[in-house]
């Protein structure tokens, strides 16, 4: 019973601590919602390292909301709104950072480690084929040994 | 071919060690400011101690000065104070306060009570000039060069050892170069 009371206070408080993070915001079109829901998304508060303004209650997150939407209703670009945001507090806050010389590696490494795991894999495999192909046919002198073993087997079993 | 293959995994342990280990002790709530070299924005702002005197970005021109980010609601603000005093009074340090994000009275009493380690303090009630400062935390503080350049940003408490080893240097740096 008292597990029952304290799985319904967790369902209830949890719903709770999510619209207290919730701002009203009015929209032109759903679209333009949808935008906005995404752009927070994707800015990491500076403040609370490991959440995104979106779910985050820090002051500054709510500040950043704000100017997100307020450029956003003054018709600005996703771009240009992240680049403003990103002049005041630095690459930190992009979950998505740029592609350039250094965040080449940041991006190119699963694909490196794909592929070089696929070289690995070629590798056993080829080689795989070429002892099996080796492995195949006995020369003379092996054939003629084998035989002898297989007849002292029949030797033993006949005893 | 083969005997190499078998060092293999030691060389990617020793690579992958090196690299973890060079982001040991950083501590990464620290975020370099991205104003760093660039001039601090443009604000039109009031004066805490008079409401009817608007102060702007040449309010850092001529000498090298410290932009410090503070709040009565910020308890670490109340540990830097004292050492705040002591680097206006004792060292000469030029400390511009810029109240972050409070109440004009709050911060008048807080000044009256503790002392007033600024030249000037700009006010802030609504944080917009901390926000294009890129201001996430209270207390913070900047260092301003003659030219009103930002040249560095240290997060957190001011102490006596911060100033030795890191604002110092930056200071005297700046001082140089103008």
């Amino acid at each position: 019973m008292m597990r029952f009371v304290l799985a319904t206070l967790f369902v209830l408080t949890a719903g709770l601590a999510r619209a207290e993070v919730m701002a009203v915001y009015d929209f032109d079109s759903r679209e333009q919602e949808v935008r906005y829901q995404n752009l927070i998304a994707e800015l990491r508060c500076p403040k609370c390292q490991n959440q995104n303004i979106a779910n985050s209650n820090a002051p500054i997150s709510e500040d950043m909301r704000n100017e997100v939407y307020r450029m956003m209703k003054s018709g600005a670009s996703n771009e240009e709104i992240v680049d403003a945001l990103v002049a005041r507090f630095g690459e930190f806050i992009r979950y998505k950072p740029e592609l350039d010389s250094r965040t080449f590696l940041l991006w190119a490494t699963p694909a490196i480690a794909v592929f070089g795991g696929l070289l690995v894999v070629a590798g056993v495999v080829i080689r795989a084929r070429r002892s099996e192909r080796q492995a195949t046919g006995l020369s003379a002198e092996e054939r003629a040994r084998a035989e002898q073993i297989l007849a002292g087997q029949d030797d033993t079993g006949d005893r | 071919m083969k005997r190499f293959l078998l060092f293999l995994p030691l060389l990617v342990a020793l690579v992958l060690g090196v690299v973890l280990f060079a982001g040991i002790g950083k501590d990464p709530t620290r975020l370099e400011s991205a104003l760093i070299g660039k001039p601090i924005p443009e604000f039109s702002l009031a004066d805490l101690h008079n409401p009817s005197a608007t102060l702007d970005h040449s309010l850092f021109r001529g000498e090298v000065s410290l932009l410090n980010v503070w709040g009565t609601w910020c308890p670490s603000c109340r540990d830097e104070h004292d050492d705040l005093m002591w680097l206006a009074n004792e060292k000469g340090v030029s400390i511009i306060g810029l109240n972050y994000k409070d109440k004009r009275e709050d911060a008048l009493v807080w000044l009256g009570r503790l002392g007033n380690p600024y030249r000037t303090t700009i006010y802030d009630p609504s944080g917009t000039l901390g926000f294009d400062l890129g201001v996430y935390g209270a207390p913070e503080t900047f260092v301003i060069d003659a030219e009103g350049v930002v040249r560095y940003r240290h997060v957190g408490v001011v102490t006596p050892t911060v100033w030795e080893e890191t604002l110092l240097p930056v200071i005297e740096e700046a001082r140089s170069n103008s």
